[in-house]
């Protein structure tokens, strides 16, 4: 059982919780994830550790509403206490000194590539973070993001905010404009897979975090199974970063559509149970 | 009153009620009944009461089987139960589980001139007695020594380990991955084989004897062993993890959806429950064609689950039915329930749909050849056999591996070429501290081996410890010159 500490909506349909865990945080590093499951017959949840506090013994998460599960997790309070909370688990980042890496966050994918452009930064990394979002609305935590970049450009589908357009743009600006020695891509599937359709052509390293369908997240059931390089690897323990050029997008967009159907009518017999 | 005349002794065993298969292959209640005292009696009847009993030397944990039986004859259930537990401490799990046929079973004298004494069958009868009547009771506890006990994992072994050093004074943690425990006893084998309330009412025993139980922490990740061993204190780690790894066959199509590994498959349907889908939220894939690939228990438990969720289910195994390695009540059950069997048959290929769904599995026949050096005859393939079974969910359950999460993060500890820990017989492994037992160590192989080798980590722990010289619990009841006496 851990605590929630504090909960609040970041801004429509993303959440934060700060989440009492000093087992979890003592050990927590840029990039590793956590399982969380909201009740006792809830599904165990991966979310990446989005910040931590070793000293408050505190972990942040922070999900955005899809399904049944985040839309449960959303909906517990401050005082209320997770049914399982566990991690950290998988590979953290590789930190060190690159040389100049660029962070592309998509929509709640800001929340996971934070920390890691805190600690790049910290190990003396030229950052330069773009973070799109579809509206200005949807924008979050942009002044912690530029906190720990020495460049932080912001675009927005729509254009209420910074550059109208993807995030692909000014990727490609930059690639152009400057030598970049790793690109971190996290967000959507769609738009990580297209950041490294853009970085391609330039041969910039580019490390994307995958979100497959998780079980159990020690490597015991392979539900999380990836083809990366032609090989089959388990995100939970060989993940979740990967060499996004090496990623093969078709099979992890088919396998998040696994349960389509199951994912409908159970967010359906949840809302209509919430209405009661 | 004169005492009643007694019946003449009956060669075979008092059969089990259980349901019928086609009421059961669409429930997930448990499949046998279990006896009713007057059958209990009858069959412990049966028993001679020998002065050398063999089938104790066919028990892995030496269980005093006359000991026990002649309890019940006498009607003392409870007190059997408790003489059962002086060296198991989980029969109503082994009564049900244990491959008795080939352990305790397969040794009694009565095989001669008919049927072994339902040992098992007897043994789950005390168990359930004793714990439907709540007279389970908390045994003496010697005082606190002052030492800590860390055990990771809360599968049979640990749960041994654990049951054990807290009756000897040891302060004992369990650490467990999971957010339930049990190990595979909660998330491997399926409700209609051993009920979960069964596992969590174990469980709930040893917490009561004081036991702490550290649910959702993961040694090698939340805490290392040697954490373990130095900031946190404890004086001896046992790691009884088990074999936690799935094994996929390397055909082309094993990613797509619809296919599961059997630890997928069966983690999704028993720890989460997702055949109560959607009163739980996690779901699962609910085939309408089914193929279990492989012809080991796990198999059995994958086929008859993916029945009870509406398949129409075919086993795809590559040797005879012979060769299978399941209990022969195993696949008895699946069959009378309506799984069929695909023998001298090997899967080449997953065949998908546009949306990378299963749609298929392309196999080939095979025929058996010149017997191997194992003695089994080999499998050989038939060329240009190949056809097409159709299907829409593929369940692999050819067999599991060491999970290197743990064993990866802990330096000093010496693995075989398999992953798995290395140990002596006692359990001890390499690194200074640390016991290791059940399938980490042998690889995948029964509850009460396990639980055995639990025992002797336990015993080796504490004269390690405490200087207490280890000897095995021994029944009174086994002449001292008994060679199965450890
Ligand atoms: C290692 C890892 C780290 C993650 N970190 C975060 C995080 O920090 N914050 C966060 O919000 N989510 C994160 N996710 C994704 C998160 O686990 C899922 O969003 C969540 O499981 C959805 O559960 P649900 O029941 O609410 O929705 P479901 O009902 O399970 O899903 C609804 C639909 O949304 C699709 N879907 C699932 N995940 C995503 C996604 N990430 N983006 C878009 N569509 C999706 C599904 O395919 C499905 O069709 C992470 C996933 C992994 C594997
Ligand atoms: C489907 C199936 C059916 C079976 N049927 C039978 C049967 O009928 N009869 C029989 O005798 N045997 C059967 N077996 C085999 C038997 O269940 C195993 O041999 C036995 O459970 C092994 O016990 P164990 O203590 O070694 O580990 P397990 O039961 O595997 O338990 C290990 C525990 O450790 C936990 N763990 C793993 N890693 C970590 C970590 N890093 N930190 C903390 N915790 C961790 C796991 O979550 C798990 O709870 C079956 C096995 C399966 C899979
Ligand atoms: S524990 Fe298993 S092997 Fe031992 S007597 Fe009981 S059923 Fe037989
Ligand atoms: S060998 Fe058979 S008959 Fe003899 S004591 Fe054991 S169970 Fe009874
Ligand atoms: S989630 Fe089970 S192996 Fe990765």
């Amino acid at each position: 059982m851990s605590k929630i500490l504090s909960m609040k909506e970041l801004v429509p349909t993303i959440y934060e919780a700060v989440v009492e865990a000093p087992e979890i945080a003592r050990k927590a590093k840029a990039g590793e994830f956590l399982v969380v499951m909201p009740d006792e017959k809830g599904e165990r949840v991966p979310l990446t550790i989005a910040d931590f506090d070793r000293e408050k013994g505190t972990i942040t998460i922070v999900f955005m509403t899809i399904g049944t599960s985040t839309y449960k997790l959303a909906a517990m309070k401050a005082g209320d206490s997770y049914y399982a909370f566990v991690g950290p688990l998988g590979h953290a980042s590789e930190i060190k000194n690159y040389g100049t890496v660029v962070m592309v966050a998509g929509g709640v994918g800001t929340a996971p590539i934070y920390p890691i452009a805190r600690e790049l930064k910290k190990a003396g990394n030229k950052v330069i973070s773009i973070q799109g979002a579809r509206t200005k609305e949807l924008l979050f935590w942009e002044d912690k993001l530029a906190g720990v970049s020495d460049e932080h450009i912001i675009t927005t589908d729509d254009g209420t905010f910074g550059r109208k357009g993807l995030v692909t743009e000014p990727l490609k600006e930059i690639c152009e404009r400057e030598k970049v020695a790793v690109v971190y891509a996290i967000g959507p599937i769609p738009m990580m897979k297209f950041c490294t359709f853009t970085t391609k052509p330039f041969g910039v390293k580019t490390i994307v975090s995958l979100n497959s369908i998780m079980i159990d997240a020690t490597g015991m059931c392979g539900g999380c199974r990836v083809n990366v390089g032609n090989e089959t690897k388990f995100t939970c323990i060989d993940g979740p970063e990967f060499d996004g050029h090496q990623v093969d997008w078709n099979l992890l967009t088919s396998r998040q559509k696994i349960y389509l159907a199951e994912e409908k009518c159970s967010l359906e017999k949840y809302v209509e149970e919430a209405k009661k | 009153m004169s005492p009643a005349p007694k019946k003449p002794r009956r060669k075979d065993k008092v059969p089990m009620p259980e349901q019928a298969p086609e009421v059961r292959a669409k429930n997930f209640l448990e499949v046998p009944l279990g006896y009713d005292a007057e059958m209990a009696v009858e069959e412990a009847e049966r028993c001679l009461q020998c002065k050398v009993p063999a089938c104790v030397c066919g028990c892995p944990v030496n269980i005093n089987i006359p000991g026990f039986i002649q309890l019940i004859t006498e009607r003392k259930f409870a007190e059997a139960a408790r003489k059962i537990k002086e060296t198991n401490a989980l029969p109503a799990v082994c009564g049900r589980v244990c491959p008795q046929e080939s352990q305790c079973e397969a040794q009694c004298v009565l095989n001669k001139m008919g049927r072994a004494v339902a040992i098992g069958r007897l043994e789950r009868f005390a168990a359930d007695f004793e714990r439907e009547h709540e007279l389970v009771q908390i045994p003496p506890k010697a005082a606190l020594n002052g030492k800590k006990i860390a055990v990771v994992g809360s599968g049979p072994s640990g749960l041994t380990v654990a049951g054990d050093m807290i009756l000897l004074g040891y302060d004992v943690t369990i650490f467990e991955a999971f957010h339930k425990p049990g190990g595979v006893l909660m998330y491997g084998i399926p409700e209609f084989r051993l009920p979960k309330d069964i596992v969590e009412k174990e469980v709930d025993y040893l917490v009561k004897l004081g036991v702490n139980l550290k649910l959702n922490e993961i040694v090698g990740k939340t805490v290392t062993i040697d954490e373990l061993l130095t900031e946190k204190g404890f004086h001896a780690v046992f790691i009884g993890v088990g074999a936690g790894l799935p094994k996929f066959l390397g055909i082309p199509g094993e990613n797509l959806g619809g296919m599961y590994s059997a630890n997928e498959y069966l983690t999704r349907s028993n720890l989460m429950k997702a055949y109560r889908f959607p009163e739980y939220d996690t779901p699962i894939v609910r085939g309408k064609k089914v193929c279990v690939i492989g012809g080991g228990n796990v198999a059995m438990d994958s086929a008859r689950t993916a029945l009870r969720l509406g398949g129409d289910v075919s086993i795809v195994y590559r040797r005879a039915r012979e060769q299978m390695p399941a209990r022969a009540e195993e696949i008895h059950h699946a069959e009378e329930e309506g799984v069929k069997l695909c023998l001298l048959t090997n899967p080449v290929e997953i065949l998908g749909d546009e949306n990378n769904m299963v749609n298929g599995l392309k196999c080939s026949r095979m025929e058996l050849g010149e017997p191997d050096e194992s003695g089994r005859s080999k499998p050989i393939l038939i060329p240009n056999s190949e056809y097409v079974i159709e299907s829409d969910l593929v369940i692999n359950a050819i067999g599991a591996g060491a999970n290197p999460l743990l064993t990866t993060s802990t330096p000093g500890l010496e693995l075989n070429k398999w992953g798995y820990i290395t140990a002596d017989e006692w359990g001890k492994t390499s690194k200074e501290g640390v016991w290791a037992g059940g399938d980490i160590v042998t690889g995948m192989a029964t509850v009460i081996e396990a639980m055995g080798a639990g025992r002797k980590s336990a015993m080796d722990i504490h004269e390690k410890l405490m200087g207490v010289k280890k000897a095995i619990a021994s029944p009174e009841a086994l002449p001292d010159d008994m060679t199965c006496k450890l």
